[in-house]
């Protein structure tokens, strides 16, 4: 009897491993398709990069050898104040939201030349619709008028944006709870098992039941991937971010390495290291960032710094994503990317519809683990 | 005296008062006291807004934590207070909201 009871209460339609960003965002589209939706989430012992990432909505750039993850990157971008709007309405939490275009930010000419030859490439591939501009160190100033003259200049898309990152996943967090989603801080889920038909996972808090699955567990999604006849190839590289006092509001754009939430604060980043799963701070490794940041905007030199992190990005040998359903575990999906942010819209949109209905008309195939063996 | 207060000045420390500004008004303290304790002293309350909301806030932890007792000393703002001991003649201002962030290498901007 204790028994039934225990295993109804933990079972739903579909769960998701991992309540990051990805999985949050992917829970509350399937909340929209009308499935119960659980969530069993490791706790606070998890690599949680969803708590240390910089809080870019970035479109410049991204794709630049895969024009289908340019296409879906900025299909996100443009779903993401339909999906601002409802967070707010649902939930009352305002993510700070803004798309007014965004700098990167150069110190040689021989970058902003690349990023500009990047781009036309990107433009090329997109048929034309690319917007994007090369800006000297002038047209910089019109931007940004504290921009030091070590810039060399910029590249500059309409499209780019941030948000503040620890709002979102407070607001999708409320959101989910709000449709009656569930999310078990349940432990490590250990093992996969399919049951005919759904799923049995297994967690230190007890076995959880549903017919579908989907891993959204970031780093975590390389051992449970093989359990579903799914391939993860993560790997952590780590990124070191400092954040500084908040100061009068200066600078009205994000930039590839610096950006000024709505309240002032400055988070300016970053770096990439192969550590393995150390997701601590450096020394070297700040002083170089501040360094960096120092030359780009002059004026921080006289601003304090009050904290850093390190976080692990999860990271395919190509950077792109996995979005991939299981041939042999019908059911079974997997969701993972470096882009929690900007893919957010994504995941809470098309992604979900399609794990929802098992169709879509987004060019999956590309996204597929498989393209790691060819 | 249930009311009285309980910053007691011990009796091994520094014992010259010297005098120091507090928005614009002198203030005596003993010398090896720091700005937050000038406030006090003064009664400046509140001593900084918030950057964010505006709302008041005072020195709390005295050991350098907390950062409620941020001012504006000798015209640097966001200074901690309780970790800036006083020299005669400071000036301490109140810290209003967010700091400024200006460039002084105006030279440097124009290269």
């Amino acid at each position: 009897m204790t028994q039934a009871i225990s295993r109804a209460a933990r079972t739903a339609d579909l769960c998701l491993i991992g309540g990051g960003l990805v999985g949050l965002a992917v829970g509350i589209g399937l909340q929209r398709n009308g499935l119960n939706v659980a969530i069993l989430d490791e706790g606070d012992v998890a690599l949680r990069a969803s708590r240390g990432n910089f809080g870019l909505v970035w479109v410049q750039g991204k794709g630049d050898t895969l024009p289908e993850y340019a296409r879906v990157t900025r299909l996100s971008a443009r779903l993401w104040p339909a999906l601002a709007a409802r967070l707010r309405e649902r939930t009352g939490i305002d993510i700070e939201l803004q798309q007014n275009g965004g700098l990167y930010l150069s110190l040689t000419e021989q970058e902003v030349a690349d990023r500009e030859a990047m781009l036309i490439r990107m433009r090329a591939a997109a048929g034309g619709d690319y917007p994007f501009r090369r800006l000297d160190l002038k047209q910089v100033r019109e931007f940004i008028p504290e921009a030091g003259p070590e810039v060399a200049g910029a590249t500059w898309c309409p499209e780019d944006g941030h948000l503040n990152p620890l709002k979102l996943l407070r607001a999708l967090t409320e959101a989910f709870l709000k449709a009656g989603g569930r999310i078990a801080n349940s432990g490590r889920a250990s093992a996969i098992s399919p049951l005919n038909p759904g799923f049995r996972i297994s967690t230190p808090a007890g076995d959880w039941y549903c017919d579908k699955v989907v891993l959204s567990a970031g780093l975590g999604n390389r051992e449970l991937a093989p359990q579903v006849g799914l391939d993860a190839p993560v790997s952590p590289n780590r990124g070191q971010v400092l954040i500084a006092e908040r100061v009068r509001p200066f600078l009205h754009y994000p930039t590839g390495h610096v950006r000024q939430t709505d309240e002032g604060t400055l988070q300016i980043g970053d770096s990439k290291e192969d550590v393995g799963f150390d997701s601590g701070t450096t020394t070297d490794v700040m002083a170089q960032i501040a360094r960096r940041a120092t030359r780009m905007f002059p004026l921080l030199r006289e601003v304090r710094m009050v904290r850093a992190w390190g976080a692990l990005r999860v990271m395919t040998p190509d950077g792109y994503p996995l979005y991939e359903a299981s041939d042999s575990h019908p059911g079974a999906y997997l969701v993972t990317c470096h882009s929690g942010v900007t893919l957010g819209a994504l995941h809470e949109g098309p992604i979900a519809d399609w794990i929802a209905r098992d169709r879509t008309d987004l060019p999956l195939e590309v996204f597929h683990a498989k393209r790691f063996s060819l | 005296m249930p009311n009285a207060s309980r910053f007691e000045r011990l009796a091994a420390r520094d014992d010259r008062w010297i005098t120091v500004s507090v928005e614009g008004e002198p203030v005596k303290v003993r010398a090896g006291d720091n700005a937050a304790t000038a406030v006090l002293a003064a009664g400046l309350r509140p001593s900084r807004t918030t950057a964010v909301s505006g709302a008041g806030r005072a020195p709390y932890c005295m050991m350098g934590v907390c950062f409620e007792c941020l001012l504006e000393i000798d015209g640097v703002e966001n200074v901690q207070g309780c970790m800036t001991p006083v020299r005669p003649g400071m000036e301490i201002r109140r810290q209003q909201g967010a700091r400024h962030c200006e460039n002084n290498d105006r030279e440097e901007m124009s290269a």
